[in-house]
């Protein structure tokens, strides 16, 4: 709660006290004398810098975020058309990560020797340091200009989606599988597997029943983070496909140094991060009784 | 086991090497001059004339390449290095001093870590212009909780050992203590965590500089190139080959990295 505020501050203060004047931004350097107090005034940038933080911060906690000053319509508009898809977009790709991240990790985990093991674990090193835009143009070139079987972009359909999501979910899955594999090896070293194995259990039963229950713990944390952290990963990736969702409209308002547009958009990315932040740390303490203590 | 480490730090050498012996040449040789605009060369494909092809307005690829990396590197290691010594400070400070000091760092730490790398920039660019200094600050203070609290908790494990306290006892004044004493042992944690940031600091260059946000033309900078090519891929292929030299630098960091992790595992093994 308190570094909520304390990102608020500091986003309000990186946009509105440091560049000196909104209203210079704004205008550009040609603007007359006049319709300069005109603007100044109305973005209230008259008043004391503590007065409109204290009444953007108010205006924010009760969606009142402003109007766009490019688009002329209010910020909150803009943002609830852009969110619902990279909404999606996020959580089909934590999706996908944890389906193909679980079975890999324990693959690794249960079988380190094996050739396909080391193999998923190149592959893991591999596309954990691939630029994402990069795999996604290449996968536009492969599967839409060679194979012409999918969308290029610009198409917020399940199939346009699907290349995006492919694209997200490839690093994320690398992350999570090393996880899964770590979580893994280190349940499976733990006392009640080696009673579960003693008392004659068939492996995949330990393995299933008693090991993948704690192994799994740390990979959903992980992939919670991940979601949240998410909504800032899809800038890079909405720009590849063109997909019309809060990275597009954040950028476009960089571009156009529309403010309160940027400063909407990032506070709300924020607090979701730190909102996602709190709930896994209080989930976690459900599905863990261990952690309660802290 | 025994083998991957090994095995990763061989590749983690090689693909760093290649990288800054390309760099390196840069300096001095190109097939062509980088910057040179050929119209009537536009689009050519790879071949023994031009090794990569050429772009959109007929400059060599390969040229442009080689002069490409040494931005991302230098970027990448400034701002990794402005975030480690900030950090290294802050966190020096926090768990040195405890109490109000550190409760106060730390808020501003969790602070700093809502923000991901991307937005930090997308604000910095919406005040500023875009170009190098966005990414040398978004980096840099991006990388600052991540030293910071690895020196934090290594202070608060070294702080309480004898040798400290004997130190104390002699007289040694705190900042000596943590010059002489605590320093050298944060040395190898913090060589492991400026290799694996230096590996994200150039990823998130690159991704900054595709948004058009980052480096800006005419420097020649991998990221940018790439958006440049968006437009063309049909046509040009071959026009998407920076990413292929930021992934290996990419990796080639993050093995390094994680080759002295292991390293340093083996070590207090046989201690």
């Amino acid at each position: 709660m308190l570094t909520a505020i304390v990102v608020s501050i500091v986003t309000f203060l990186v946009l509105q006290v440091l560049p000196g004047d909104p209203a210079r931004l704004m205008l550009g350097t040609e603007a007359t004398p006049e319709v300069y107090a005109r603007v100044r005034h109305e973005l209230a940038l008259d008043q004391p810098p503590l007065g409109r933080y204290l009444n953007w911060f108010w205006g924010f906690l009760r969606g009142e975020w402003g109007n766009s000053w490019r688009y002329s319509m209010p910020v909150r508009g803009l943002a609830l058309q852009a969110f619902p898809l990279s909404f999606s977009l996020g959580l089909s790709a934590v999706g996908l990560s944890l389906l193909v991240a679980i079975p890999s990790g324990i693959f690794m985990a249960i079988k380190p020797a094996s050739l396909l093991a080391r193999a998923l674990s190149v592959a893991t090193q591999v596309s954990f340091g691939l630029p994402q835009f990069w795999v996604g143009l290449l996968l536009i070139q492969v599967f839409a200009v060679e194979l012409r079987l999918l969308p290029a972009g610009g198409n917020a359909s399940p199939l346009g989606l699907l290349l995006p999501t492919l694209t997200l979910a490839l690093p994320r899955s690398a992350i999570l599988g090393r996880f899964m594999r770590a979580g893994m090896a280190e349940a499976m070293q733990q006392d009640y597997v080696r009673t579960a194995r003693a008392k004659g259990l068939a492996g995949g039963v330990v393995i299933y029943k008693h090991a993948l229950r704690n192994g799994v713990l740390s990979v959903f944390t992980i992939a919670g983070l991940q979601f949240a952290q998410l909504l800032a990963g899809t800038i890079v990736i909405e720009q590849v496909f063109g997909l019309p969702g809060v990275g597009q409209l954040l950028l476009a308002g960089v571009f156009q140094r529309d403010l309160p547009l940027v400063q909407a958009l990032v506070m709300v990315i924020v607090l979701f991060i730190l909102l996602f932040d709190l709930l896994f740390d209080l989930g976690l303490g459900l599905l863990d009784p261990r952690i309660r203590y802290e | 086991m025994n083998r991957g480490p090994t095995a990763t730090r061989i590749w983690g050498v090689v693909l760093v090497g290649c990288v800054f012996a390309l760099t390196i040449l840069g300096y001095f040789y190109t097939p062509y001059e980088p910057h040179e605009v050929r119209v009537l060369e536009r689009f050519q494909p790879p071949s023994g004339e031009h090794l990569l092809g050429t772009d959109h307005f007929g400059r060599d690829i390969f040229s442009r390449i080689l002069v490409g990396g040494r931005i991302s590197l230098l970027i990448g290691i400034g701002a990794v290095f402005l975030g480690s010594v900030l950090g290294t400070t802050l966190g020096l400070v926090a768990g040195y001093r405890g109490g109000a000091w550190e409760e106060g760092i730390m808020r501003i730490s969790t602070s700093i870590q809502a923000f991901p790398s991307i937005l930090l920039a997308l604000l910095f660019a919406t005040i500023w212009e875009p170009g190098i200094q966005v990414v040398l600050w978004s980096v840099s203070i991006g990388n600052i909780p991540n030293f910071l609290r690895l020196t934090r908790n290594q202070v608060l494990s070294i702080k309480k050992r004898p040798y400290i306290e004997a130190a104390r006892a002699l007289g040694a004044r705190d900042w000596r203590i943590m010059l002489r004493h605590i320093i050298p042992n944060l040395r190898d944690a913090l060589l492991v965590q400026f290799t694996v940031s230096l590996a994200g600091a150039i990823l998130v260059e690159a991704s900054l500089s595709y948004l058009g946000v980052g480096i800006q033309p005419p420097t020649p900078s991998w990221g940018r190139m790439l958006r440049e090519a968006q437009n063309y891929t049909s046509l040009a292929p071959w026009t998407l080959f920076p990413g292929l030299f930021i992934a290996v630098t990419v990796i080639g960091f993050n093995l390094l990295g994680d080759s002295w992790i292991f390293r340093r595992d083996d070590v207090l093994k046989r201690e």
